[in-house]
């Protein structure tokens, strides 16, 4: 554990946040931008792993394991919502034949 | 005793329940004696109480019932203040009252509304009592909306007929306008002094200097609430209207009872009115100016009740003529005989009109003295009484007020005088027009003349002994009499009384002034008796062109066309206005704007909802970044 911590902080904390941001924009622009279901939702989870790192990160410079347990928790949560998701991706391509979300616009005003 | 004067005005409220509950239910006999036998006891009771004020020593009694409102510094108990004065209306109240109940079991035999009738007659009697009973402004301030209310419920009793409901309406609207100043009178009462009670008011008023400006306000803000209860100029024109009620109703409430409440109030609040001689100037000459306008419209009515009407409307005149000039006992004395001969004509007019099967014309009427003996017999006693012949009761009270105007100021006197002479003709005139000559009626109304049942006559013999007795309770000095009306009441009046110093005029003055008032009398009596008896004249049918000056007595001098003109015309015009431009185009165009404004901007926002997720999601990363933004800046 000693370690690894040491490890971590052998890169400074910057390059921790700039590294997350970025994968945390790509992750919003990969859900903005493209229409293919199943890449929003990997997206999505790139977003939550950005997060997830920037966390991890944060709990080994204060030396504070609270960080860590909330990533664990991240990610079981997440492993959930991957199975709910991809059940929701099933029955859309089974009702429209298609993974674009731009057939699901019943919505409109 | 007197402390069980809660129960003269509860018992005719108990005979309004029953009556007003069980009228579709009770059989005519039951509700006719329910409604009389209240006021019977009801009277028996303010008899009792009578004796035994004037028994004993204490002559004024302020009972308590319960604590009614109470916020503040404004403390209202609901009381009842027993003294000369209120007794005395009690006894009017309830004794003619009674004579008119049991007369109206024979007048509204036929009638469908019967129960509804006596419970709505019973209302009255009860509030009238509360009106003269209450101790305080607030609770003569009840009694005198209730009473009101009543006048309105009776006005338009068979309110079938339009033109009646509008005559009710009219008298209520009219009576509102003077009630708004006695509402105001009321509250700067309560800002001057504090208190509301009479048993406080009066005494701390007899503090205040004479001609003192906010006493001269609220006796001005009551006397405006007087004019439009008892029928004075300018607010008299729903009086004559009124006519419209059952007969016995105009007996009771339109010349009786309901219509000396102002008389009865200012007399109450007398301690005031002597502190503002401004006020009672105007209270004489409105007086005498009414007394004098309402005889010269009199005069060419042809309409029995009509005449009646504005004999009332003149009579109140001299009743305010009487307190302008401070002859507070001669104002109570004389709105006493008056309840006694003007009900007792207004009873006789009603046993006519019940002979004519419902025809009012009295130019359709004439030689009822045969057929109609009774009737004839006391309605003439009554005419003898209302024009001031001695030793009938109008001429000692009236000859009181003339007397006291004199000493105030001849002009008022010679004034009163004038008046005396119109009500003499106009009353024989109404007698010769009606009783003497050949009937002028159809053969059908001819065949079915009759004398009115024992129920109806007996009321009018009673109150026609009232009218010849009634004077002998105030003989004057000068005619060896003791005044024994003027001692009962001078507690009522001890504030007033410093101010108003008694009869000064010597005896020779005196017999001088009642000389002269007689003679023309006599002489106005000679002239209508050659006029419609010897030339037996009838006053011209409907249609025929008068002369200038009786086409406008017969008009009423046009009064009610000139507030048409003044008032109601001009409202209508600015009612019209404010429908039509401030409501349909102001009121409406905003509340409907707002609609449209609405529907056209979510008609716009609508397009909004793409459907598309992407754009939702997109639209959510914008709104994210400007609160992350927003928020970086605001911090």
């Amino acid at each position: 554990m000693e370690n690894i911590t040491q490890q971590i902080q052998a890169v400074p904390l910057d390059h921790y946040l700039v590294l997350s941001s970025l994968l945390f924009v790509i992750g919003v622009m990969g859900v903005l931008v493209r229409r293919n279901a199943i890449v929003i939702f990997m997206s999505v989870e790139l977003m939550l792993n950005a997060v997830n790192l920037l966390l991890a990160a944060f709990s080994a410079y204060r030396g504070d394991p609270a960080g860590q347990i909330f990533v664990f928790f991240i990610m079981a949560v997440a492993a959930a919502e991957v199975a709910v998701g991809l059940a929701i991706i099933v029955m859309i391509y089974r009702n429209t034949r298609s993974i674009d979300v731009n057939f699901l616009n019943r919505l409109k005003g | 005793m007197i402390q069980l004067v809660w129960l003269i005005p509860i018992l005719p409220l108990i005979g309004f329940l029953i009556n007003g509950i069980g009228r579709n239910r009770l059989p005519k006999s039951v509700a006719g004696v329910v409604g009389s036998a209240a006021i019977l006891v009801s009277f028996i009771l303010s008899l009792c109480i009578f004796f035994e004020l004037r028994a004993g020593e204490t002559k004024s009694f302020t009972i308590e019932l319960f604590s009614w409102i109470s916020a503040g510094n404004l403390h209202i108990p609901f009381s009842f203040l027993v003294d000369p004065l209120s007794v005395l209306m009690l006894l009017i109240i309830t004794g003619v009252g009674f004579l008119i109940h049991v007369y109206s079991i024979g007048y509204m035999h036929d009638d469908e509304g019967f129960a509804r009738y006596f419970a709505y007659l019973n209302l009255f009697v009860f509030f009238m009592m509360l009106l003269v009973l209450g101790a305080n402004y607030v609770i003569m301030f009840i009694g005198w909306e209730g009473v009101g209310l009543c006048s309105y419920l009776l006005i338009g009793f068979w309110f079938k007929k339009q033109e009646y409901n509008n005559a009710a309406k009219k008298a209520f609207i009219m009576n509102r306008i003077g009630d708004l100043g006695f509402l105001l009178g009321v509250f700067l009462i309560f800002n001057t002094f504090g208190s509301v009670s009479f048993a406080e008011v009066l005494p701390r008023a007899a503090g205040f200097v004479q001609g003192d400006t906010v006493l001269t306000a609220i006796t001005l803000l009551l006397f405006i609430g007087a004019t439009g209860k008892s029928a004075q100029l300018p607010l008299y024109t729903w009086l004559p209207d009124a006519m419209a009620g059952p007969t016995p109703v105009s007996a009771l409430i339109h010349a009786a009872t309901m219509v000396t409440a102002g008389i009865y109030m200012i007399a109450r609040s007398s301690a005031m009115f002597v502190l503002a001689p401004f006020t009672m100037d105007v209270i004489a000459v409105i007086g005498v100016a009414t007394a004098i306008f309402a005889a010269l419209i009199a005069l060419t009515q042809t309409d029995i009740k009509k005449v009646l009407a504005y004999s009332t409307v003149s009579q109140l005149g001299y009743m305010f003529l009487g307190l302008g000039v401070g002859a507070f006992t001669g104002s109570v004395f004389h709105l006493m005989t008056h309840a006694f001969f003007k009900a007792l004509l207004f009873l006789g007019a009603g046993s006519v009109i019940h002979a004519m099967s419902g025809e009012q014309d009295m130019r359709k009427m004439g030689g009822l003295k045969k057929a109609l003996p009774v009737t004839f017999i006391t309605m003439l006693l009554a005419t003898f009484a209302i024009s001031g012949l001695p030793p009938f009761s109008g001429f000692f009270s009236k000859d009181e007020i003339l007397a006291h105007a004199y000493e105030h100021s001849p002009v008022l006197w010679g004034l009163g005088v004038v008046g005396a002479l119109l009500t003499a003709f106009y009353m024989f005139r109404m007698i010769f027009l009606t009783f003497y000559g050949g009937f002028r009626g159809t053969h059908e109304q001819q065949h079915h003349l009759h004398e009115s049942p024992k129920n109806m006559t007996i009321p009018l013999i009673v109150l026609a002994v009232l009218s010849v007795i009634g004077g002998f309770v105030n003989i004057p000095h000068v005619l060896g009499g003791g005044e024994s009306l003027h001692h009962y009441l001078a507690p009522v009046f001890t504030y007033a009384s410093a101010y108003i110093p008694g009869l000064t005029l010597d005896h020779t003055t005196e017999f001088v002034l009642m000389g002269v008032s007689m003679l023309g009398v006599l002489i106005s009596i000679f002239f209508a008796y050659t006029k419609y008896v010897k030339k037996s004249e009838v006053p011209a049918a409907e249609g025929t062109r008068l002369p200038a000056l009786q086409a406008a007595s017969y008009n009423k001098f046009y009064v009610d066309e000139l507030y048409d003109n003044l008032f109601r015309k001009p409202l209508d015009a600015l009612s019209d206005f404010f429908y039509k431009v401030i409501d349909k185009s102001g009121i409406d165009g905003v509340v409907n704007g707002f609609g449209k404004a609405v529907m056209e901007g979510s008609k716009n926002l609508r397009l909004l909802q793409t459907g598309y997720t992407g754009f939702y999601i997109f639209a959510m990363v914008i709104g994210i970044i400007l609160i992350m933004v927003l928020n970086f800046f605001l911090m």
